[in-house]
C-alpha cells in the first residue's frame, strides 16, 4: 500500500505543489476503495514512516 | 442459412477520381480507370470463367481462361490484365471464345484426377465448376500421357493437405502467400512440365509457412485444402460470427455440415480482416468440442474434495446462498467479480451489472486490469476517451509507422499482413522493442530504426523522443495551439526540454544509441503520417500509464492525432478487452467510462436498474485478493479468466483464493482457478450463443449461434440465473435485449442495435445521433475531453531491479499459434508449434552459465522458480530473456511479481530480476502442482444430475 502510494505521489511529484497534492488525492479518491483508503489514513495516524512527503500531504484531505 | 458464397470480382477493386464508361456484352459499365475488364463485367453482373484470378489478388494472366473479345482489336486478350478504357466494346461469349475456353479446361484436365471433375464425388471447388462453366465435354488426351496424378501429398501441416496431383500451378497460393499474407513462404519451382508449387523445398510444418489459411483459400482446384473439409465433406450453412482469438476481431463464416463445424473461413466482407485470417481463427476452433469440456455444472464443499456433477439449479442455488450467507457474516463488501475479455459484451455487461445491483458493491473488474488497463487511463488523460483514435484501415495511410512493444506478426498477425503490405508500398518502420522481433526485418519489410531498449525504460525513450521534436523545432505549433491544452503544453516542452531527457542522457538507461533516438524522431515527426501502434510491451510496467500518456504527447506535439493515417492504436490482447472495458467492468466506472461517484449517471443506472448504486470505487482484482489473504474478502464469482494462470506472482493468487469461502468458476475447462473453486458453471464457446464483441478498432461485431451451447445454457443465462437466485430480477429474452439497455444508458453506444448491426455488419463506437453510422477515426477536429491535454511524464526506474543474486531481466509475452493461458489453443493441433514454454536467453549470457540448446535451465526470481528448456537466440539482448506463459505447467507467472502500474495496477510483466542456470530436475512449484492439480481436479462421475 505505502509503496502504491508512493508512485502514484512520484507521479504528480513534477507538477506544483497544490496541483500534486490534488492530483494525487484526486487517485486516491477515485481509484482505491473505502476499506484501502481507511488503511492508510490509519497508516498516517501511526505515523505514516516511508511514505512519500506528497502522499502524506494527500492523506490529509482524505480525512 | 445456407453456405454463404461471396461474389469474387475477379481482380481488385481501383480507386481513381477518373471514370470511365465501356459496354459489356452490349450493356453499358461505368467503373473507376485502372479497372480490369474482369471486374467491370462482374460488376455488371457478368462472370467472366476464371482459375488464376482472385479480388485479393493482382491480376496475373497466366490460366487463358477469361478471355474476351474486343471490338477493333485483334485477339483475345485476359479480361484480368485488360484494363477498362473508355469507349470499348467487349464480347465476353462468343463460339470463338467458348472453344478457347473448353481447349484450356480439357488441357488442364488431362492431367488432373478425373473424380475431382466428378460432381458426385467428394467437395465442390472452382475448378469443377469451371469446367462445367466453358462445358466440357469428354477429355481428348487421355491420361495415358506424362502426368503429376500419383505425385505425393504433402500432409505435414496438422490442418491442411497439399495434392499436387490437384495442381495447375496457377499461382494463387504463391501470390495469397506474398500479397496477402506478406510472408512469402511458397513459390513455383521448375519450368514447364516440372514446374510445381513449393515451400522452400521444405513439407510446409518445415518451411517458413505461418499456416494463416491464405492459399488454402486462394486454392481454386482442392489441392490445398483442410483436412476437416476432407474428413467431413461439403458444408452445408453458413453462421457470420466475429473470432474469439485476438483484439483484431476478425469475420467469420462458421461453415457447417449440420451442427457440426466443418471449417471456418474469413468472411470477405469483414471490416477488421477484408477476408483474411492467421492460423488461430481460422484452424484452432476444435478446442470447442474437446473432451475436456465441462458440460454439467459441479459443486463441492473443499477445494480438496472431489468435484460433484450437480443439476443447474442446485449449482445456481448453491452458489448464491453461499455469497448471501458471506455478506451477512462478513458484510455487503466481501464478495465480488471478474467479467471477461473472452465473453461477449452482453455477458461482461451483466456480470457488472450484477454486482453492482445485486451484490450491492462495486467490487468488478476484469481482464484488461493485467493488460491494457493504462491504455484506458493514458488516452483518457490526455484525448478523454478509453480508446484507440483508428481504424485498421488507417494504416493504408500511415507514412511513418512506429510500434512500441508489440509484435504484430505474432499477437495480432492479420492486422499485421494489413500492415506490412503498407510497408511493402514504401512506409517507414521504427520499432522499439528489447527484442528483434520478425518485422525489424522479414522478407520484403526492414526498419529503418530498431531501438532495443532495455525493458523498463520506455518513458526515458519517449521522453527523448519527445526531447528531439521540441528541441530541433519539429513541433506542429499551429496543430497545438489549435487543439491543446496550451498551458499545459508549454509545462510539458519545458519539461522535456531539459537536457536529462536528451538521447545522449537517456542513452545510459535505455542503452540506445542517440543517434538512433534522433534520427528516429525525425523521421516520425517530418515523414507525412505519423502512427503509433502499441501493445502489452507498453502498458506492462510500472510507468505503464505513464508512457501512455508520453506516447499521446508525442503524437499531439507533431499533429499525429484525428485525421486518417495517424494515431495511437492499442493493439489489445484478447478478442474483447474493448468491450468488456467499454462495458464497465472496471470498479471505479460505469458503462461509457463513467465514474460512480458522478450522481447524474448513478441516477440514471439507479432509476434504469430499479436499486440503489455505491457511489465509492470498488477493489481491483489485486486489490480483491490482498482484501482476501487479510480476511476481509470471501468470496468471488470468475467468469471466463484465470486468474491463477495469467495474473502475477501466482502463489500470492493461489493464497487469496485459498483464503475465500466461495469461489463460482465458470468456464469451458476446469482452469487453473478452478482448481480453487466451490462452484464450476459450464461456460458457452463463441460459437454457441448470440452477441457481439469489440476489437481494438472500437468496431462492434456480431457474434452468432451457430451450434447449441454444450451445457445448455450460454454464459449470459447463467448470469441472469444468478442473479435472479441473489434475488435481484433479471430477464432478457435475447442478446439483443441486453444491448439495447446498454444503448439506452451510454451515450457512446446510443446508435447501436441489433438491428443496425445486421445492416451495416458492423459499427464502431462512438455510434450515437452525431454518428449514426459510427466513428472509425476518434478527435477529428477536436479532442473529446475539448482540447487534448499534454502531461508531465517523469521517467521513475522501476523498483525491481537487477542485482548479483538476479543479474538478468525477464520479459514474458507470447507466440503466434498459441493464445494466453492457452486453454483454448492448448486443445488443438496448434500444440505442433509450441508444445511447451521455452526460455528463450541470448548465446552470451547461455555461454557463461554452460547451457545449450535444449537443456532444462531454472528460472528463478525473488518470488519464486520455475524449469523450463533454454532456447539460444540472438532475438534477445544480452541480459534479457523471454518466456511465454501459455503452457500452466511451465507457471512463467510463479516468478513475476507484484509491482505494477502506478496508477492502474497493470501488472509488470515486462520486468523481473531473474537468474538463470542449468537445471537437473524441475522445480519445487511444478512438482507440487504437478500433485495438486490431479488432487483438484477429480471429478465423481456417479451423480444423478440433471440438467
Amino acid at each position: 500500500m505505502v509503496h502504491m502510494a508512493n508512485q502514484i505521489a512520484l507521479f504528480f511529484a513534477s507538477y506544483p505543489r497544490d496541483e500534486a497534492v490534488a492530483g494525487v488525492t484526486d487517485h486516491f479518491q477515485k481509484f482505491w476503495e473505502p476499506r484501502m483508503r481507511k488503511q492508510i489514513i490509519e497508516y498516517v495516524a501511526h505515523g505514516g514512516g516511508g511514505l512519500h512527503e506528497l502522499a502524506l500531504e494527500a492523506v490529509k484531505h482524505l480525512q | 442459412m445456407a453456405l454463404i458464397r461471396e461474389v469474387d470480382y475477379g481482380t481488385p477493386k481501383r480507386i481513381s477520381e477518373r471514370a470511365v464508361t465501356l459496354e459489356i456484352d452490349g450493356k453499358p459499365v461505368t467503373v473507376p480507370a485502372g479497372t480490369s475488364l474482369m471486374r467491370a463485367a462482374a460488376e455488371a453482373g457478368v462472370q467472366i470463367p476464371k482459375l488464376c484470378a482472385s479480388d485479393n489478388l493482382e491480376p496475373f494472366g497466366s490460366c487463358r481462361l477469361c478471355l474476351v473479345e474486343i471490338e477493333g482489336r485483334r485477339g483475345t486478350p485476359a479480361s484480368c490484365t485488360t484494363p477498362a478504357e473508355a469507349g470499348m466494346k467487349v464480347r465476353t461469349n462468343s463460339p470463338k471464345l467458348a472453344k478457347l475456353r473448353r481447349g484450356v479446361m480439357e488441357l488442364y484436365a488431362s492431367d488432373f484426377p478425373p473424380d475431382a471433375l466428378n460432381a458426385s464425388v467428394g467437395v465442390n471447388s472452382e475448378f469443377r465448376e469451371m469446367a462445367v462453366a466453358v462445358g466440357l465435354g469428354e477429355v481428348r488426351y487421355g491420361l495415358a500421357g506424362r502426368n503429376h496424378l500419383n505425385s505425393e501429398k504433402d500432409e505435414s501441416n496438422p490442418y491442411f493437405t497439399f495434392d499436387p496431383a490437384k495442381c495447375i500451378v496457377c499461382s494463387r497460393c504463391v501470390r495469397a502467400c506474398d500479397e496477402v499474407q506478406g510472408t512469402f513462404a511458397l513459390t513455383i519451382d521448375g519450368r514447364g512440365f516440372v514446374s510445381h508449387v513449393s515451400a522452400g523445398d521444405k513439407p510446409f510444418i518445415e518451411s517458413e509457412c505461418v499456416s494463416c489459411g491464405a492459399c488454402v483459400q486462394a486454392c481454386p482446384t482442392n489441392s490445398l485444402l483442410e483436412k476437416t473439409v476432407i474428413e467431413k465433406g461439403q458444408p452445408d450453412r453458413s453462421v457470420v460470427t466475429t473470432c474469439a482469438y485476438c483484439g483484431v476481431g476478425c469475420s467469420f463464416k462458421v461453415e457447417l455440415s449440420g451442427d457440426e463445424v466443418v471449417r471456418m473461413m474469413p468472411f470477405k466482407d469483414g471490416k477488421a480482416n477484408h477476408g483474411h485470417s492467421c492460423v488461430k481463427g481460422r484452424f484452432a476452433w476444435g478446442y470447442a468440442t474437446h473432451k475436456d469440456r465441462i458440460t454439467k455444472p459441479m459443486v463441492r464443499a473443499k477445494i480438496t474434495d472431489p468435484w460433484r456433477e450437480v443439476s443447474w439449479e442446485e449449482a445456481i442455488g448453491h452458489a448464491a446462498s453461499e455469497f448471501k450467507r458471506i455478506q451477512a457474516k462478513y458484510g455487503r463488501d466481501s464478495i465480488g467479480g471478474i467479467t471477461s475479455s473472452r465473453c461477449t459484451d452482453e455477458e461482461t455487461y451483466l456480470v457488472q451489472k450484477m454486482i453492482r445491483a445485486a451484490f450491492g458493491n462495486n467490487n468488478t473488474d476484469t481482464c484488461a486490469r493485467v493488460c491494457h488497463s493504462p491504455t484506458g487511463y493514458g488516452l483518457k488523460t490526455t484525448f478523454g476517451t478509453s480508446a484507440g483514435t483508428q481504424d485498421f484501415d488507417s494504416v493504408e495511410a500511415a507514412d511513418a509507422i512506429m510500434i512500441i512493444g508489440a509484435n504484430p506478426t505474432d499477437a495480432h498477425p492479420v492486422f499485421a499482413s494489413q500492415m506490412k503490405r503498407r510497408l511493402r508500398e514504401g512506409a517507414r518502420l521504427i520499432i522499439v522493442d528489447p527484442r528483434r522481433i520478425d518485422l525489424v526485418k522479414s522478407p520484403h519489410v526492414k526498419a529503418d530504426y530498431h531501438l532495443p531498449l532495455l525493458p523498463g525504460t520506455n518513458v526515458a525513450m519517449i521522453n527523448a523522443l519527445a526531447h528531439v521534436v521540441v528541441t530541433e523545432g519539429l513541433v506542429d505549433e499551429a496543430y497545438v495551439k489549435e487543439r491543446c491544452d496550451v498551458a499545459a503544453f508549454e509545462q510539458w516542452r519545458k519539461f522535456v526540454a531539459e537536457e536529462r531527457n536528451s538521447p545522449e542522457a537517456t542513452e545510459a538507461f535505455t542503452g540506445v544509441p542517440a543517434a538512433d533516438v534522433r534520427g528516429a524522431a525525425r523521421l516520425y515527426a517530418t515523414g507525412g503520417n505519423g502512427a503509433i501502434y502499441y501493445g502489452l510491451g507498453v502498458t506492462e510496467h510500472s510507468q505503464g500509464s505513464t508512457m501512455v500518456m508520453g506516447m499521446a504527447n508525442l503524437a499531439m506535439a507533431t499533429g499525429n492525432i484525428g485525421k486518417k493515417g495517424v494515431g495511437i492504436s492499442p493493439l489489445r490482447g484478447q478478442n474483447n478487452v474493448q468491450g468488456s472495458c467499454d462495458m464497465g467492468s472496471f470498479p471505479h466506472e460505469y458503462p461509457g467510462y463513467r465514474h460512480v461517484s458522478e450522481t447524474a449517471v448513478r441516477e440514471s443506472f439507479e432509476r434504469a436498474w430499479k436499486v440503489h448504486l455505491q457511489s465509492e470505487p470498488g477493489l481491483r482484482i489485486p486489490n480483491m485478493i490482498d482484501a482476501a489473504i487479510d480476511g476481509t474478502f470471501k468470496g468471488i464469482y470468475i467468469q471466463g479468466e484465470d486468474i491463477v494462470q495469467s495474473d502475477p506472482n501466482t502463489q500470492h493468487i493461489s493464497a487469496g483464493l485459498t483464503a475465500m469461502e466461495c469461489v463460482v468458476v465458470q468456464d469451458l475447462f476446469l482452469n487453473e482457478t478452478a482448481s480453487y473453486a466451490h462452484v464450476f458453471l459450464p461456460g458457452s464457446s463463441f460459437l454457441e450463443k448470440d452477441g457481439t464483441f469489440i476489437n481494438a478498432e472500437r468496431r462492434i461485431g456480431r457474434v452468432r449461434k451457430a451450434v447449441p451451447p454444450m451445457a445448455g445454457k450460454a454464459d449470459w443465462e447463467v448470469t441472469v440465473a444468478l442473479s435472479n437466485a441473489l434475488g435481484y430480477p433479471m430477464h432478457y429474452n435475447h442478446p439483443s435485449e441486453i444491448m439495447d439497455e446498454i444503448a439506452r444508458l451510454t451515450p457512446t453506444f446510443a446508435g447501436v442495435s441489433y438491428e443496425k448491426l445486421e445492416r451495416l455488419g458492423s459499427l464502431q463506437w462512438p455510434c450515437n445521433d452525431k454518428a449514426p453510422e459510427g466513428t472509425p477515426v476518434m478527435h477529428i477536429g477536436g479532442f473529446v475531453r475539448g482540447k487534448g491535454r499534454f502531461m508531465i511524464t517523469e521517467f521513475v526506474p522501476t523498483d525491481e531491479r537487477t542485482t548479483g543474486r538476479f543479474p538478468l531481466i525477464l520479459t514474458t509475452g507470447r507466440i503466434l499459434s498459441q493464445y494466453n493461458v492457452g486453454a483454448q489453443t492448448r486443445r488443438t493441433a496448434n500444440n505442433v508449434w509450441h508444445d511447451m514454454d521455452v526460455l528463450e536467453i541470448h548465446p552470451s549470457d547461455a555461454e557463461n552459465r554452460g547451457i545449450k540448446e535444449g537443456d532444462l535451465v531454472s528460472l528463478a526470481s525473488r518470488e519464486g522458480e520455475i524449469t523450463l528448456p533454454a532456447r539460444i537466440s540472438e532475438r534477445m539482448q544480452p541480459g534479457v530473456v523471454y518466456t511465454t506463459f501459455h503452457h500452466a505447467m511451465t507457471g512463467a507467472n510463479v516468478v513475476t511479481t507484484e509491482f505494477s502500474d502506478w496508477a492502474t495496477n497493470c501488472p509488470e510483466y515486462k520486468v523481473t530480476a531473474v537468474q538463470v542456470q542449468l537445471a537437473r530436475h524441475i522445480s519445487e512449484w511444478q512438482e507440487h502442482y504437478r500433485q495438486t492439480r490431479r488432487l483438484t481436479t477429480r471429478i465423481e462421475k456417479e451423480s444423478t444430475a440433471n440438467d
